[in-house]
Protein backbone atom coordinates (compact mmCIF):
# COMPACT_ATOMS: atom_id res chain seq x y z
CA UNK A 1 0.00 0.00 0.00
CA UNK A 2 1.31 3.23 -0.91
CA UNK A 3 0.12 6.17 1.23
CA UNK A 4 1.02 9.94 0.34
CA UNK A 5 -0.41 13.27 1.87
CA UNK A 6 -2.14 15.00 -0.62
CA UNK A 7 -1.87 19.06 -1.61
CA UNK A 8 -3.97 19.34 -4.57
CA UNK A 9 -3.67 22.93 -4.87
CA UNK A 10 -7.00 25.27 -5.95
CA UNK A 11 -7.16 24.58 -9.63
CA UNK A 12 -7.76 21.00 -8.83
CA UNK A 13 -11.68 21.99 -8.25
CA UNK A 14 -12.06 24.51 -10.41
CA UNK A 15 -10.35 24.91 -13.65
CA UNK A 16 -8.29 21.35 -13.18
CA UNK A 17 -11.34 19.66 -12.18
CA UNK A 18 -11.14 17.05 -14.61
CA UNK A 19 -7.46 16.02 -13.13
CA UNK A 20 -8.74 15.74 -9.65
CA UNK A 21 -12.01 13.45 -10.91
CA UNK A 22 -9.46 11.40 -12.87
CA UNK A 23 -7.22 11.09 -9.82
CA UNK A 24 -9.74 9.56 -7.76
CA UNK A 25 -10.78 7.15 -9.95
CA UNK A 26 -7.27 5.63 -10.30
CA UNK A 27 -6.22 5.58 -7.03
CA UNK A 28 -8.55 2.12 -6.45
CA UNK A 29 -7.04 0.19 -9.12
CA UNK A 30 -3.47 1.22 -7.80
CA UNK A 31 -3.72 1.04 -4.27
CA UNK A 32 -2.53 4.43 -3.50
CA UNK A 33 -3.72 6.28 -0.41
CA UNK A 34 -4.06 9.52 -0.14
CA UNK A 35 -5.00 11.92 2.80
CA UNK A 36 -5.98 15.09 1.70
CA UNK A 37 -3.67 18.50 3.93
CA UNK A 38 -6.52 19.42 6.49
CA UNK A 39 -7.40 22.97 5.71
CA UNK A 40 -4.00 23.69 2.91
CA UNK A 41 -4.20 27.47 1.85
CA UNK A 42 -3.41 28.61 -1.95
CA UNK A 43 1.09 28.30 -2.76
CA UNK A 44 0.70 31.72 -4.13
CA UNK A 45 1.46 30.37 -7.63
CA UNK A 46 4.06 32.56 -9.33
CA UNK A 47 2.25 35.86 -7.98
CA UNK A 48 3.64 35.93 -4.58
CA UNK A 49 6.92 35.26 -4.43
CA UNK A 50 7.44 38.56 -7.10
CA UNK A 51 5.55 40.89 -4.08
CA UNK A 52 7.47 40.01 -0.67
CA UNK A 53 9.96 37.08 0.23
CA UNK A 54 8.84 36.39 3.49
CA UNK A 55 5.04 36.44 3.72
CA UNK A 56 5.53 34.04 0.15
CA UNK A 57 7.16 31.58 1.87
CA UNK A 58 5.32 31.90 5.58
CA UNK A 59 1.92 31.16 2.97
CA UNK A 60 3.94 28.00 1.30
CA UNK A 61 5.24 26.89 4.56
CA UNK A 62 1.81 27.18 6.34
CA UNK A 63 1.29 24.03 4.47
CA UNK A 64 4.35 22.03 5.12
CA UNK A 65 3.79 23.00 8.71
CA UNK A 66 -0.10 21.77 8.73
CA UNK A 67 1.20 18.72 6.38
CA UNK A 68 4.04 17.66 9.16
CA UNK A 69 1.26 17.47 11.98
CA UNK A 70 -0.62 15.00 10.27
CA UNK A 71 2.73 12.86 8.85
CA UNK A 72 1.45 9.37 10.80
CA UNK A 73 2.57 6.76 8.73
CA UNK A 74 4.47 8.88 5.68
CA UNK A 75 6.05 11.61 5.64
CA UNK A 76 5.41 12.35 1.54
CA UNK A 77 3.05 15.21 0.48
CA UNK A 78 2.17 14.29 -2.61
CA UNK A 79 1.00 17.67 -5.18
CA UNK A 80 -0.70 17.14 -8.68
CA UNK A 81 -0.11 20.25 -9.88
CA UNK A 82 3.92 21.06 -10.78
CA UNK A 83 3.82 24.99 -9.49
CA UNK A 84 2.49 23.99 -6.24
CA UNK A 85 4.83 21.41 -6.38
CA UNK A 86 7.72 23.76 -7.24
CA UNK A 87 6.86 26.37 -4.63
CA UNK A 88 6.24 23.65 -1.46
CA UNK A 89 9.96 21.69 -2.65
CA UNK A 90 11.33 25.10 -2.96
CA UNK A 91 10.38 26.33 0.59
CA UNK A 92 11.58 23.05 1.84
CA UNK A 93 14.92 23.65 0.20
CA UNK A 94 15.46 27.14 0.31
CA UNK A 95 14.31 26.87 4.28
CA UNK A 96 17.37 24.92 4.64
CA UNK A 97 19.67 26.78 2.23
CA UNK A 98 19.52 30.01 3.85
CA UNK A 99 18.95 29.53 7.47
CA UNK A 100 17.63 33.01 8.50
CA UNK A 101 14.72 32.63 5.31
CA UNK A 102 13.93 29.20 7.73
CA UNK A 103 14.19 30.95 11.08
CA UNK A 104 11.85 34.11 9.99
CA UNK A 105 9.57 32.15 8.08
CA UNK A 106 8.91 30.11 11.71
CA UNK A 107 9.19 33.18 13.31
CA UNK A 108 5.73 33.87 10.94
CA UNK A 109 4.39 30.49 11.68
CA UNK A 110 4.82 31.01 15.30
CA UNK A 111 2.35 34.10 15.16
CA UNK A 112 -0.42 31.05 13.77
CA UNK A 113 0.82 28.72 16.50
CA UNK A 114 2.70 26.40 13.58
CA UNK A 115 6.31 25.31 13.27
CA UNK A 116 8.14 23.51 10.02
CA UNK A 117 11.74 21.69 10.13
CA UNK A 118 12.55 22.20 7.12
CA UNK A 119 13.45 18.74 5.57
CA UNK A 120 11.04 16.75 7.75
CA UNK A 121 9.27 16.16 4.48
CA UNK A 122 9.36 14.96 1.21
CA UNK A 123 7.61 16.72 -1.29
CA UNK A 124 6.85 14.77 -4.40
CA UNK A 125 5.22 15.35 -7.84
CA UNK A 126 2.01 12.95 -8.45
CA UNK A 127 3.97 11.54 -11.86
CA UNK A 128 7.22 10.42 -9.68
CA UNK A 129 5.12 8.31 -7.15
CA UNK A 130 2.98 6.90 -9.86
CA UNK A 131 6.39 5.91 -12.06
CA UNK A 132 9.14 5.29 -9.36
CA UNK A 133 6.59 4.02 -6.19
CA UNK A 134 3.68 2.12 -7.88
CA UNK A 135 5.79 1.39 -11.19
CA UNK A 136 5.34 1.08 -14.85
CA UNK A 137 4.58 -2.79 -13.66
CA UNK A 138 1.95 -2.60 -11.97
CA UNK A 139 0.11 0.07 -14.27
CA UNK A 140 1.09 -2.20 -17.07
CA UNK A 141 -1.25 -4.67 -14.57
CA UNK A 142 -3.25 -2.44 -14.30
CA UNK A 143 -4.35 -1.66 -17.83
CA UNK A 144 -7.69 -3.74 -19.13
CA UNK A 145 -8.00 -1.28 -22.09
CA UNK A 146 -5.04 -0.62 -24.07
CA UNK A 147 -5.02 3.03 -25.76
CA UNK A 148 -3.05 1.16 -28.55
CA UNK A 149 -3.42 3.34 -32.03
CA UNK A 150 -3.96 7.20 -29.62
CA UNK A 151 -1.46 8.89 -31.36
CA UNK A 152 0.14 11.43 -28.45
CA UNK A 153 2.60 14.04 -27.67
CA UNK A 154 3.76 13.72 -23.76
CA UNK A 155 4.36 17.44 -22.47
CA UNK A 156 5.76 17.90 -19.17
CA UNK A 157 5.90 21.42 -19.07
CA UNK A 158 8.50 23.14 -17.29
CA UNK A 159 8.18 23.89 -13.50
CA UNK A 160 8.55 19.74 -12.80
CA UNK A 161 11.62 18.85 -14.10
CA UNK A 162 13.23 21.95 -13.33
CA UNK A 163 15.10 23.40 -11.27
CA UNK A 164 14.64 19.49 -9.87
CA UNK A 165 16.09 20.36 -6.39
CA UNK A 166 15.74 17.14 -5.48
CA UNK A 167 17.55 15.43 -8.65
CA UNK A 168 14.28 13.42 -8.93
CA UNK A 169 13.90 13.68 -12.73
CA UNK A 170 15.31 11.63 -14.98
CA UNK A 171 16.78 15.04 -17.41
CA UNK A 172 15.88 18.54 -16.85
CA UNK A 173 15.27 19.09 -20.25
CA UNK A 174 14.03 15.74 -21.83
CA UNK A 175 12.60 13.97 -18.94
CA UNK A 176 10.91 10.65 -20.38
CA UNK A 177 8.82 9.89 -17.05
CA UNK A 178 5.26 10.54 -18.68
CA UNK A 179 6.69 9.18 -22.26
CA UNK A 180 7.44 5.73 -20.40
CA UNK A 181 3.86 5.71 -18.50
CA UNK A 182 2.54 6.19 -21.35
CA UNK A 183 3.55 3.79 -23.52
CA UNK A 184 2.51 1.03 -20.44
CA UNK A 185 -1.03 2.72 -20.94
CA UNK A 186 -0.26 0.73 -24.74
CA UNK A 187 -0.30 4.57 -26.13
CA UNK A 188 1.36 5.62 -29.41
CA UNK A 189 3.79 8.04 -27.90
CA UNK A 190 5.56 10.52 -30.49
CA UNK A 191 8.92 12.19 -29.80
CA UNK A 192 8.12 15.87 -28.94
CA UNK A 193 11.47 17.79 -28.22
CA UNK A 194 9.23 20.48 -26.97
CA UNK A 195 8.30 18.92 -23.93
CA UNK A 196 9.52 21.12 -21.43
CA UNK A 197 9.28 24.42 -23.31
CA UNK A 198 7.10 27.18 -21.45
CA UNK A 199 3.04 27.24 -22.09
CA UNK A 200 3.67 31.18 -21.18
CA UNK A 201 2.72 30.36 -17.40
CA UNK A 202 1.10 33.66 -16.54
CA UNK A 203 1.76 35.00 -19.57
CA UNK A 204 -1.89 35.00 -20.84
CA UNK A 205 -2.75 36.97 -18.02
CA UNK A 206 -0.26 39.91 -18.82
CA UNK A 207 1.00 39.49 -21.78
CA UNK A 208 -1.35 37.82 -24.54
CA UNK A 209 1.49 37.91 -27.64
CA UNK A 210 4.22 36.22 -25.58
CA UNK A 211 1.48 33.63 -24.92
CA UNK A 212 0.27 33.27 -28.35
CA UNK A 213 3.71 32.73 -29.37
CA UNK A 214 5.14 30.49 -26.99
CA UNK A 215 1.02 28.17 -27.24
CA UNK A 216 1.83 28.50 -30.51
CA UNK A 217 5.25 26.64 -31.00
CA UNK A 218 3.93 23.92 -28.62
CA UNK A 219 0.49 22.86 -30.71
CA UNK A 220 1.91 23.72 -34.31
CA UNK A 221 4.66 21.36 -33.54
CA UNK A 222 2.56 18.45 -31.72
CA UNK A 223 0.45 18.70 -34.69
CA UNK A 224 3.48 18.60 -37.58
CA UNK A 225 4.43 15.82 -35.54
CA UNK A 226 1.11 13.85 -36.31
CA UNK A 227 -0.43 13.79 -32.50
CA UNK A 228 -4.22 13.36 -32.12
CA UNK A 229 -3.60 15.00 -28.80
CA UNK A 230 -1.39 16.38 -26.05
CA UNK A 231 -1.26 15.03 -22.71
CA UNK A 232 -0.17 16.62 -19.58
CA UNK A 233 0.89 16.94 -15.99
CA UNK A 234 0.02 20.63 -15.03
CA UNK A 235 -3.15 22.40 -14.32
CA UNK A 236 -1.62 25.64 -15.62
CA UNK A 237 -0.49 23.97 -19.17
CA UNK A 238 -3.74 22.50 -19.44
CA UNK A 239 -5.39 25.56 -18.81
CA UNK A 240 -2.95 27.91 -21.70
CA UNK A 241 -3.07 25.42 -24.33
CA UNK A 242 -7.42 24.18 -23.87
CA UNK A 243 -8.49 27.81 -23.37
CA UNK A 244 -6.37 29.66 -25.19
CA UNK A 245 -5.95 27.52 -28.14
CA UNK A 246 -8.81 29.30 -29.45
CA UNK A 247 -7.28 33.21 -29.01
CA UNK A 248 -4.19 32.14 -30.12
CA UNK A 249 -5.35 30.69 -33.36
CA UNK A 250 -7.64 34.29 -33.77
CA UNK A 251 -4.21 36.23 -33.44
CA UNK A 252 -2.10 33.58 -36.00
CA UNK A 253 -4.83 33.51 -38.21
CA UNK A 254 -4.42 29.36 -37.90
CA UNK A 255 -7.31 26.62 -37.20
CA UNK A 256 -5.59 23.92 -34.63
CA UNK A 257 -7.60 21.62 -32.96
CA UNK A 258 -5.14 20.34 -30.65
CA UNK A 259 -7.07 18.12 -27.28
CA UNK A 260 -4.51 18.34 -24.63
CA UNK A 261 -5.58 15.62 -21.65
CA UNK A 262 -4.51 15.14 -18.22
CA UNK A 263 -2.51 12.07 -18.35
CA UNK A 264 -4.36 10.41 -15.31
CA UNK A 265 -7.87 10.80 -17.55
CA UNK A 266 -5.85 8.83 -20.34
CA UNK A 267 -4.81 6.52 -17.14
CA UNK A 268 -8.32 6.09 -15.98
CA UNK A 269 -9.78 4.89 -19.90
CA UNK A 270 -6.57 2.45 -19.73
CA UNK A 271 -8.06 0.85 -16.48
CA UNK A 272 -11.66 0.91 -18.12
CA UNK A 273 -13.47 3.61 -16.26
CA UNK A 274 -16.10 5.59 -18.54
CA UNK A 275 -15.19 8.85 -20.35
CA UNK A 276 -17.75 10.64 -17.76
CA UNK A 277 -15.79 9.07 -14.55
CA UNK A 278 -12.90 11.00 -15.35
CA UNK A 279 -13.46 14.30 -16.41
CA UNK A 280 -13.84 14.19 -20.13
CA UNK A 281 -15.81 16.56 -21.73
CA UNK A 282 -14.89 19.41 -19.68
CA UNK A 283 -11.49 20.78 -21.68
CA UNK A 284 -12.82 23.64 -24.28
CA UNK A 285 -10.74 21.51 -27.51
CA UNK A 286 -13.03 18.88 -27.86
CA UNK A 287 -11.00 15.63 -27.34
CA UNK A 288 -14.24 13.75 -29.37
CA UNK A 289 -12.33 12.66 -32.51
CA UNK A 290 -9.25 11.49 -31.46
CA UNK A 291 -10.53 9.22 -28.82
CA UNK A 292 -12.73 7.79 -31.11
CA UNK A 293 -9.37 6.31 -32.70
CA UNK A 294 -9.42 3.83 -29.69
CA UNK A 295 -13.03 3.20 -29.85
CA UNK A 296 -13.72 5.55 -26.81
CA UNK A 297 -17.05 7.34 -27.21
CA UNK A 298 -17.88 11.07 -25.65
CA UNK A 299 -21.12 11.72 -25.34
CA UNK A 300 -22.14 15.24 -26.63
CA UNK A 301 -22.85 17.12 -23.99
CA UNK A 302 -23.34 20.50 -26.01
CA UNK A 303 -25.16 20.86 -29.51
CA UNK A 304 -22.44 23.19 -31.59
CA UNK A 305 -24.24 26.58 -32.22
CA UNK A 306 -26.60 26.90 -35.43
CA UNK A 307 -24.52 28.49 -38.02
CA UNK A 308 -24.97 32.03 -38.58
CA UNK A 309 -27.63 33.30 -41.22
CA UNK A 310 -26.15 36.35 -42.54
CA UNK A 311 -22.45 37.03 -42.19
CA UNK A 312 -22.91 40.93 -41.44
CA UNK A 313 -24.61 40.77 -38.02
CA UNK A 314 -24.50 43.48 -35.28
CA UNK A 315 -21.12 45.49 -35.16
CA UNK A 316 -19.16 43.96 -32.83
CA UNK A 317 -15.35 44.51 -31.68
CA UNK A 318 -12.67 43.24 -33.79
CA UNK A 319 -10.68 40.62 -31.94
CA UNK A 320 -7.15 40.77 -31.39
CA UNK A 321 -4.96 39.44 -34.21
CA UNK A 322 -1.15 39.75 -34.88
CA UNK A 323 -1.91 42.17 -38.22
CA UNK A 324 -3.93 44.26 -36.54
CA UNK A 325 -1.17 46.77 -36.21
CA UNK A 326 -0.24 46.99 -39.24
CA UNK A 327 -3.54 46.86 -40.70
CA UNK A 328 -3.96 50.26 -38.75
CA UNK A 329 -0.84 51.97 -39.43
CA UNK A 330 -1.67 51.72 -43.40
CA UNK A 331 -5.00 53.51 -42.77
CA UNK B 1 33.88 47.35 0.77
CA UNK B 2 34.34 49.72 -2.38
CA UNK B 3 38.03 49.92 -3.67
CA UNK B 4 40.68 50.62 -6.59
CA UNK B 5 42.48 47.28 -7.61
CA UNK B 6 45.46 48.11 -9.53
CA UNK B 7 43.48 46.33 -13.03
CA UNK B 8 41.03 49.40 -12.38
CA UNK B 9 43.29 51.75 -12.19
CA UNK B 10 45.29 50.36 -15.34
CA UNK B 11 42.13 50.13 -17.46
CA UNK B 12 41.23 54.09 -16.96
CA UNK B 13 38.22 52.88 -14.08
CA UNK B 14 38.43 56.43 -11.82
CA UNK B 15 35.81 55.53 -9.88
CA UNK B 16 35.27 52.93 -7.10
CA UNK B 17 33.67 49.51 -7.60
CA UNK B 18 30.10 50.23 -6.07
CA UNK B 19 29.01 46.47 -5.63
CA UNK B 20 25.85 47.34 -3.06
CA UNK B 21 23.28 46.91 -5.46
CA UNK B 22 24.32 43.67 -6.56
CA UNK B 23 25.03 42.62 -2.83
CA UNK B 24 21.44 44.04 -1.84
CA UNK B 25 19.53 41.92 -4.54
CA UNK B 26 22.11 38.97 -3.70
CA UNK B 27 20.72 39.47 -0.17
CA UNK B 28 16.89 40.00 -0.82
CA UNK B 29 16.87 36.63 -2.82
CA UNK B 30 15.62 33.20 -1.66
CA UNK B 31 18.23 30.66 -0.86
CA UNK B 32 22.01 31.63 -1.96
CA UNK B 33 21.33 33.23 -5.52
CA UNK B 34 25.27 33.50 -6.78
CA UNK B 35 24.75 36.30 -8.34
CA UNK B 36 28.04 37.21 -7.47
CA UNK B 37 29.37 35.16 -9.54
CA UNK B 38 27.53 35.51 -12.82
CA UNK B 39 30.73 35.47 -15.75
CA UNK B 40 28.33 36.89 -18.45
CA UNK B 41 28.37 33.79 -20.80
CA UNK B 42 25.07 34.43 -21.86
CA UNK B 43 23.54 31.19 -21.90
CA UNK B 44 20.35 32.31 -19.81
CA UNK B 45 19.76 34.68 -22.37
CA UNK B 46 20.49 32.52 -25.52
CA UNK B 47 17.90 29.46 -23.29
CA UNK B 48 15.31 32.01 -22.39
CA UNK B 49 12.26 31.62 -24.70
CA UNK B 50 10.49 34.93 -24.17
CA UNK B 51 14.27 37.07 -24.36
CA UNK B 52 12.89 38.73 -27.96
CA UNK B 53 10.18 40.32 -25.97
CA UNK B 54 13.03 42.13 -23.45
CA UNK B 55 14.18 44.93 -22.53
CA UNK B 56 17.28 43.30 -21.51
CA UNK B 57 18.39 39.66 -21.13
CA UNK B 58 18.98 38.35 -18.27
CA UNK B 59 23.01 38.32 -18.54
CA UNK B 60 22.59 42.24 -19.40
CA UNK B 61 20.30 42.77 -16.57
CA UNK B 62 23.33 41.07 -14.02
CA UNK B 63 26.00 43.88 -15.84
CA UNK B 64 23.81 46.28 -15.06
CA UNK B 65 23.50 45.21 -11.01
CA UNK B 66 27.34 45.04 -10.90
CA UNK B 67 27.75 48.53 -12.30
CA UNK B 68 24.92 49.75 -9.98
CA UNK B 69 22.23 51.10 -12.70
CA UNK B 70 19.64 50.67 -10.09
CA UNK B 71 16.48 52.75 -11.68
CA UNK B 72 17.22 51.50 -15.17
CA UNK B 73 17.48 47.61 -13.98
CA UNK B 74 13.87 48.14 -11.76
CA UNK B 75 12.67 49.85 -14.94
CA UNK B 76 13.44 46.94 -17.08
CA UNK B 77 10.42 44.56 -18.44
CA UNK B 78 12.68 41.90 -18.17
CA UNK B 79 11.52 40.48 -14.57
CA UNK B 80 7.85 40.76 -15.42
CA UNK B 81 8.47 38.70 -18.61
CA UNK B 82 9.97 35.86 -16.99
CA UNK B 83 7.90 33.18 -17.31
CA UNK B 84 9.74 30.81 -14.45
CA UNK B 85 10.41 27.88 -16.72
CA UNK B 86 13.89 28.00 -15.23
CA UNK B 87 15.99 26.74 -18.42
CA UNK B 88 18.50 28.80 -17.36
CA UNK B 89 18.46 28.01 -13.70
CA UNK B 90 19.85 24.76 -15.18
CA UNK B 91 21.90 25.64 -17.85
CA UNK B 92 24.19 28.10 -15.76
CA UNK B 93 27.38 27.03 -15.26
CA UNK B 94 27.92 29.40 -12.29
CA UNK B 95 24.71 28.26 -10.46
CA UNK B 96 23.05 31.57 -10.45
CA UNK B 97 19.15 31.21 -9.24
CA UNK B 98 18.48 33.31 -11.70
CA UNK B 99 14.42 33.01 -11.64
CA UNK B 100 14.52 34.11 -7.90
CA UNK B 101 16.38 37.36 -8.53
CA UNK B 102 13.92 37.91 -11.33
CA UNK B 103 11.69 37.81 -8.43
CA UNK B 104 13.31 39.77 -6.60
CA UNK B 105 13.56 42.18 -8.42
CA UNK B 106 9.78 42.53 -9.25
CA UNK B 107 9.48 42.89 -5.44
CA UNK B 108 11.71 45.96 -5.57
CA UNK B 109 10.50 47.68 -8.52
CA UNK B 110 7.04 47.55 -6.72
CA UNK B 111 8.71 48.72 -3.30
CA UNK B 112 10.54 51.85 -5.49
CA UNK B 113 6.87 52.56 -7.97
CA UNK B 114 9.57 52.30 -10.98
CA UNK B 115 7.87 49.90 -13.23
CA UNK B 116 6.88 51.25 -16.66
CA UNK B 117 4.18 48.68 -17.72
CA UNK B 118 1.31 48.34 -14.48
CA UNK B 119 -0.49 45.08 -16.13
CA UNK B 120 2.04 42.76 -14.63
CA UNK B 121 2.52 44.03 -10.86
CA UNK B 122 -1.03 44.95 -10.67
CA UNK B 123 -1.95 41.15 -11.65
CA UNK B 124 0.35 39.85 -8.54
CA UNK B 125 -0.99 42.32 -6.39
CA UNK B 126 -4.51 41.11 -7.22
CA UNK B 127 -4.01 37.44 -7.11
CA UNK B 128 -1.94 37.75 -3.90
CA UNK B 129 -5.07 40.31 -2.87
CA UNK B 130 -7.51 37.04 -3.03
CA UNK B 131 -5.16 34.68 -1.44
CA UNK B 132 -4.90 37.07 1.47
CA UNK B 133 -8.88 37.34 1.35
CA UNK B 134 -9.86 33.51 0.77
CA UNK B 135 -7.13 31.63 1.73
CA UNK B 136 -7.82 30.16 -1.94
CA UNK B 137 -7.04 31.56 -5.35
CA UNK B 138 -10.49 33.21 -7.35
CA UNK B 139 -10.16 32.77 -10.92
CA UNK B 140 -13.39 34.10 -11.81
CA UNK B 141 -12.42 37.12 -9.64
CA UNK B 142 -9.41 37.60 -10.70
CA UNK B 143 -9.58 37.64 -14.37
CA UNK B 144 -13.05 39.84 -14.26
CA UNK B 145 -10.78 42.32 -11.88
CA UNK B 146 -7.90 42.35 -14.20
CA UNK B 147 -9.35 42.29 -17.81
CA UNK B 148 -11.93 44.99 -16.68
CA UNK B 149 -8.53 47.10 -15.83
CA UNK B 150 -6.08 46.22 -18.28
CA UNK B 151 -7.99 44.48 -21.49
CA UNK B 152 -11.28 45.35 -21.97
CA UNK B 153 -11.21 45.24 -25.52
CA UNK B 154 -9.93 41.48 -25.15
CA UNK B 155 -13.51 40.89 -23.53
CA UNK B 156 -15.63 40.72 -25.98
CA UNK B 157 -13.29 38.19 -27.44
CA UNK B 158 -12.58 36.11 -24.77
CA UNK B 159 -16.44 36.07 -23.50
CA UNK B 160 -17.23 32.08 -25.23
CA UNK B 161 -14.00 30.88 -23.39
CA UNK B 162 -15.05 32.21 -19.81
CA UNK B 163 -18.65 31.09 -20.45
CA UNK B 164 -17.37 27.49 -21.60
CA UNK B 165 -15.26 27.57 -18.21
CA UNK B 166 -18.07 28.46 -16.39
CA UNK B 167 -21.03 26.14 -17.75
CA UNK B 168 -18.53 23.50 -17.67
CA UNK B 169 -17.97 23.83 -14.20
CA UNK B 170 -14.57 24.74 -14.24
CA UNK B 171 -14.67 28.60 -12.79
CA UNK B 172 -16.77 28.71 -9.80
CA UNK B 173 -18.81 32.06 -8.90
CA UNK B 174 -17.74 32.40 -5.45
CA UNK B 175 -14.85 31.84 -3.91
CA UNK B 176 -13.81 29.11 -1.44
CA UNK B 177 -12.61 30.24 1.90
CA UNK B 178 -10.38 28.12 3.95
CA UNK B 179 -11.54 27.36 7.78
CA UNK B 180 -8.76 28.99 9.45
CA UNK B 181 -8.46 32.30 7.75
CA UNK B 182 -7.76 33.90 11.14
CA UNK B 183 -4.76 31.85 11.61
CA UNK B 184 -3.28 32.69 8.04
CA UNK B 185 -3.75 36.47 8.42
CA UNK B 186 -1.73 36.68 11.96
CA UNK B 187 0.81 34.85 10.06
CA UNK B 188 1.12 37.23 7.24
CA UNK B 189 0.80 40.12 9.50
CA UNK B 190 3.76 38.78 11.29
CA UNK B 191 5.51 38.13 7.76
CA UNK B 192 4.99 41.24 6.50
CA UNK B 193 6.24 43.05 10.19
CA UNK B 194 9.54 40.48 9.32
CA UNK B 195 10.41 41.63 5.99
CA UNK B 196 10.51 45.67 7.07
CA UNK B 197 12.77 44.76 9.62
CA UNK B 198 15.13 42.63 7.75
Amino acid sequence: MNKYLLYPGCSMDSSAKAYMESLNSIVEPLDLHLEEIEDWNCCGATEYLGINLIPAYSLIARNLALAAKQTDSTRTVVAPCSACYLNLAKADYYMQERPTLGAKVNEALAAGGLEYKAGMLDVRHLIDVLVYDVGLDAIRKAVTHPLSGLKVVPYMGCMLPRPDYQHRWSDHEHPTELDDLLRALGADVIDYPLTTSCCGGHMTQIGPETAFELIHRLVSDADERGAQMMVTVCPMCQMNIDAYQNEMNHFFGTDFHMPILFFTQLMGLAFGKEPGEVGIGVELVSSRNALAHIGVEVPVTQEPAAPRKKDEGLPMPRRWTKHEGKKEAVK
Amino acid sequence: MPHMTDERVRAGMTREEDLSLLNEVSMKTAGVSHLEMCIQCGTCGGSCPVAADMDHTPRMLFAMLRAGMREEVLRSNTPWLCVSCYHCVVRCPQEVHIADVMYTLKGMAIHAKLYTDSTAPHFSQTFVGMVETFGRGYELGLATRHYLRHFPLRLPGMMPMGLGMISKGRMAITPKRIKHMDQLTKILDRAKELELTS
